[in-house]
C-alpha cells in the first residue's frame, strides 16, 4: 500500500462524489422523489401492499450483510446464521404461518453499505436487517424515506481493554494510551466523551483497523475503542480472548433494527409487530421449546398473545396464531440474542436486556 | 508608393509566421483557462447544491479531536486551524531530524562503498538495495512493528544501554537538563565553534601566504576542541533516563514515542539509501584526471577525498539531493498509517469531520508545496555556493 493508495481510500470518494454529481443532475434530483411516487401509488390502493406480492411469491426477500459474524454471516455451506437472519426469519415465519423450514421461504440477498438503500427503494428486496443505524436522515421522507422498525439491537461505541490493566470503567482510561481509527466518528465521540468525564486520553491513531488492532495487541494501548459489535467480533480472533474486557461505558448511540419503505404501512405493521413480539415472548417467558404447552396459559395476556383468543394476527393480515409460529421458528428475542451475539461475541446484553431487567427493549401491549 | 519600394514591403498579416505562433500561443492559454474556469464554476454550483460555498471560516471552528503528542500546546477545544498548525509543527520535527540522519547515513555509505575494506563495501551495497527496493510504507510498518514493538516488551522498561530505554509507551535518551549552566555551555561550545573557524581559516591564509608551517594555531585548535568536548560532556547537564515504579514509565531524559521513532528511523533509512547512491555517482562522475593529480601531488587519501574529489563531486550531488529531500518530506505523510500525528492525519480528521474536501486538500497541497519550494531555496543557495567560481 503506498501514499497513493491510502488517500484513495479516502479522499477519492468525496471527489468521486463531486463529479457524480456533476453528471448526473437529473438523476440526483428525481432520486429523492422516486420512493414516494411508487409508494404513494401503493397506499391509495390499501390492498396493493408489498406484503401481498411476498405472499403471492411465497418468498421473502430480505437484505443482510452477510459477512459480520453474530448478526449476518453465510458459513461455508450456504447457511445464514445471525440476529438479523433470524429477524428476517421471524418476519417470513409470521407471513408465511409456518415455522417448518423457514429457510425455504427466505431467499438472502448480501448487500453493502451503498447499495442497501437504492435496493429497497427499487423493489430488489422487501426489507432490510442489515446493521443499519436509525438515524432521522435516514428515516425522513426528505431523506431516504425509509421506515425503521424495533431496534433489535443497541450497538454503540465501546472500549476494550486488557484484563491485566486493572481498567475496569471509562474514567480509568485518564492518562492511558488508547488506539482509535482516524477518519471516524469515534475518535470524535472519545475526546468529547474524555473531556465531560474530566480525563485526558493519549490517542494513537491509525488509518486502517487492522493496523488500529495491531497495535492494542502489541500492547502500544492499553484500550482500543471502535463499536462494541465490531470489538466483540474482533476480541474473538485474538489469541486469548478472555484476557480483555469490553467496559459497560457507551460512548455512542447505534441502534440497529429492520428497514422497510416508507409508505407501505401494511408490511412495516407486520415488521414492527413481529419484532415486538419477541420482545413479548420473552418478556411472558415463552420459548421456542414450550410455545406449544403455553396455548394452555391461563394468563388472558398470553392467550391473546398466542391468538388462543381474539384477532391481534387478522388485524394484521396474518394468521391468529401468527406469533406461535414466529417463536417456534427463532425463538424469543433472548434465545436468538444468547444463540447469536451471546455465545459467539460474549457482549453482554447490557442495554438490550429486556426494560423489566433494566434494559431498553421494550414492546407495547399487544391487545 | 509604398510599393514602389521594396525594402519596406509589407507582409500580410496572415502570411507572418511569427504572427500565427502568437496566435497558437494565445488560443492555448484561452482554452487552458476556459478549462479551469468551468472546473471552478462546476465545483461551485455543485456545493452550492449541497447547499456549501468554497470557504475557510471552517477552520475557526472548535476542532473537537485529541492529537496524541505534540510539539506545541493543544487542548480538544482548539479551533481546527491550530490543530493542523500543531500538526504541521510535529511534521517539521520529523523532517528536520530525518532530513539530518538520512544525510548522514547516506553520505557515510556512499564514501564506505569506496573502502578498500571488503566487508565494508558489502555492507553498503546490501543497505542500498535492500533500502532501496522495497516499498517505505512496509519499512515504516517494519520498523514500528518488527523493531520497536518487537524491542519492548509489554508493561516494563527495557534498558538497551544506559543511553537507550524503551517501552510500549516511548523510546528515551538522555538530554540536557535545560537549567542556566545548559544555557551558558550552549553558549560557550557556541562561541567555541566560531572561535575555531575563524582560527582555522586564518591559519589556512598564513600556510597560503607566508608558507608558516601552522602549527601555533593547530594547537590552539586542539585546546579548543579538548575544552568543548568538555563542556559538551560535562557542561550541557546530560539528564539520564531512569525507570520508575516498575510500570512502564520513566522520568527524565527526552521522550518519542515508537510512532515518532519508527517515522524518523524509517525515513532517515529509506531516504538515506538513495542519498548514499547519489554520492557515490558524484564521486564517481569526479574525472579519473582529478584523481591521479592529486595522488601525483602527493595528497594522502583523506585530503585527496577532502580537497580534490569531494567539492567536484558536491555539484553533481547536491541537486539531486534537493529531491530527495522533497521525496522525504513528501513520505512523511505516510505517519498517518503507523499513527503519528503529522499535518497529513490532523488535515484527515479535518476533512472528515468538517466535509470540506476541497478546502482541505488545497490547504495540504500548498502546505507540501512551500515546505518543498522552502528546501530548494536554500538548496540553490548551496548549489550557487559551490559551482565553479570563474576568475
Amino acid at each position: 500500500m503506498d501514499l497513493h493508495t491510502l488517500m484513495l481510500k479516502t479522499w477519492s470518494w468525496r471527489f468521486l462524489t463531486a463529479l457524480m454529481l456533476a453528471t448526473t443532475v437529473a438523476a440526483c434530483e428525481s432520486a429523492p422523489s422516486n420512493p414516494t411516487a411508487t409508494a404513494g401509488g401503493d397506499s391509495a390502493v390499501a390492498s396493493a401492499s408489498r406484503l401481498d406480492t411476498i405472499k403471492s411469491r411465497g418468498k421473502l426477500i430480505c437484505g443482510v450483510e452477510g459477512t459480520i459474524p453474530g448478526f449476518s454471516f453465510v458459513d461455508s455451506s450456504g447457511k445464514y446464521s445471525g440476529l438479523d437472519v433470524d429477524t428476517c426469519r421471524a418476519v417470513a415465519a409470521a407471513i408465511f404461518d409456518t415455522a417448518d423450514d423457514i429457510d425455504s421461504k427466505i431467499e438472502f440477498r448480501n448487500l453493502d453499505s451503498t447499495t442497501r438503500f437504492p435496493a429497497l427503494q427499487n423493489g430488489e428486496v422487501d426489507m432490510l436487517a442489515r446493521n443499519t443505524t436509525w438515524t432521522l436522515s435516514r428515516d425522513a421522507a426528505g431523506g431516504n424515506g425509509l421506515e425503521f422498525g424495533p431496534t433489535t439491537f443497541f450497538d454503540g461505541q465501546g472500549v476494550m481493554v486488557t484484563k491485566a490493566s486493572g481498567i475496569t470503567s471509562f474514567k480509568d482510561l485518564g492518562g492511558k494510551a488508547v488506539c482509535v481509527e482516524t477518519g471516524t466518528t469515534t475518535e470524535l465521540n472519545l475526546a468529547s466523551r474524555a473531556k465531560q468525564a474530566g480525563i485526558t486520553v493519549s490517542e494513537v491513531k491509525f488509518q486502517d483497523s487492522n493496523a488500529t488492532f495491531a497495535a492494542y495487541q502489541e500492547g502500544r494501548c492499553e484500550a482500543i475503542t471502535s463499536d462494541r459489535s465490531q470489538l466483540a467480533a474482533k476480541r474473538t480472533s485474538l489469541p486469548t480472548p478472555d484476557d480483555h474486557v469490553l467496559l459497560e461505558d457507551v460512548l455512542s448511540k447505534e441502534p440497529l433494527g429492520p428497514v422497510t419503505i416508507n409508505n407501505d404501512s401494511r408490511l412495516f405493521d407486520v415488521v414492527r409487530w413481529v419484532t415486538y413480539g419477541l420482545f413479548q415472548a420473552e418478556e411472558f417467558g415463552i420459548t421456542q421449546a414450550d410455545v406449544e404447552s403455553k396455548l394452555q396459559d391461563p394468563n388472558p395476556d398470553v392467550q391473546n398473545f398466542l391468538g388462543t383468543t381474539g384477532s391481534l394476527g387478522e388485524q394484521l393480515g396474518l394468521s391468529k396464531d401468527f406469533m406461535v409460529k414466529v417463536v417456534k421458528a427463532t425463538g424469543n428475542y433472548g434465545e436468538i440474542y444468547d444463540r447469536n451475539i451471546g455465545e459467539k461475541l460474549k457482549i453482554d446484553r447490557g442495554q438490550n436486556k429486556l426494560w423489566t431487567d433494566g434494559g431498553l427493549m421494550y414492546s407495547p401491549a399487544f391487545r | 508608393m509604398v510599393q514602389a519600394n521594396p525594402g519596406t514591403e509589407k507582409v500580410a498579416l496572415w502570411r507572418d509566421e511569427r504572427f500565427w505562433k502568437i496566435i497558437f500561443q494565445i488560443v492555448v492559454v484561452g482554452i487552458l483557462l476556459t478549462i479551469v474556469a468551468i472546473a471552478i464554476n462546476n465545483m461551485n454550483v455543485n456545493l452550492a447544491r449541497q447547499g456549501r460555498q468554497f470557504e475557510f471560516k471552517f477552520l475557526i471552528d472548535r476542532a473537537g479531536f485529541n492529537i496524541g503528542e505534540t510539539v506545541l500546546p493543544y487542548k480538544v477545544d482548539d479551533p481546527y486551524y491550530w490543530g493542523l498548525i500543531v500538526g504541521l509543527a510535529n511534521t517539521l520535527r520529523l523532517c528536520l531530524v530525518s532530513v539530518v540522519l538520512a544525510t548522514i547515513f547516506g553520505v557515510v555509505a556512499g564514501i564506505a562503498s569506496f573502502s578498500s575494506n571488503w566487508l565494508l563495501r558489502k555492507l553498503s551495497l546490501v543497505y542500498v538495495e535492500v533500502l532501496r527496493n522495497t516499498p517505505p510504507l512496509l519499512q515504516f510498518f517494519f520498523w514500528y512493528v518488527v523493531v520497536f514493538f518487537g524491542l519492548s516488551s509489554k508493561g516494563q522498561v527495557t534498558r538497551l544501554t544506559d543511553f537507550l530505554l524503551i517501552s510500549k509507551k516511548g523510546i528515551w535518551i538522555p538530554w540536557p537538563a535545560g537549567n542556566i549552566i545548559t544555557a551558558l555551555s550552549l553558549g560557550l561550545l557556541l562561541a567555541g565553534a566560531i572561535a575555531a573557524i575563524v582560527l582555522w581559516r586564518s591559519r589556512l591564509k598564513r600556510m597560503e601566504e607566508e608558507g608558516a608551517s601552522g602549527r601555533p594555531q593547530r594547537n590552539a585548535l586542539v585546546v579548543i576542541g579538548v575544552i568543548c568536548l568538555g563542556l559538551f560532556v560535562f557542561g550541557l547537564q546530560w539528564v539520564f533516563p531512569k525507570p520508575v515504579g516498575g510500570g512502564n514509565d520513566v522520568v527524565g531524559g527526552l521522550r518519542m514515542s515508537l510512532e515518532y521513532g519508527a517515522m524518523m528511523m524509517g525515513l532517515s533509512a529509506y531516504i538515506g539509501a538513495f542519498i548514499a547512491e547519489i554520492v557515490r555517482a558524484g564521486i564517481q562522475a569526479t574525472p579519473t584526471g582529478q584523481w591521479e593529480a592529486g595522488r601525483a601531488l602527493g595528497l594522502p587519501d583523506g585530503h585527496l577525498m577532502r580537497l580534490v574529489v569531494l567539492p567536484q563531486a558536491l555539484r553533481i550531488i547536491i541537486p539531486s539531493l534537493n529531491s530527495q529531500y522533497a521525496t522525504l518530506i513528501k513520505n512523511s505523510s505516510l505517519s498517518l498509517a503507523i499513527g503519528y500525528p503529522d499535518i497529513f492525519s490532523t488535515a484527515q480528521t479535518t476533512l472528515n469531520q468538517t466535509g470540506r474536501a476541497v478546502e482541505v486538500v488545497l490547504l495540504m497541497i500548498l502546505t507540501y508545496l512551500t515546505l518543498n519550494v522552502i528546501v530548494s531555496f536554500f538548496m540553490n543557495v548551496l548549489n550557487q555556493a559551490v559551482q565553479f567560481q570563474e576568475r
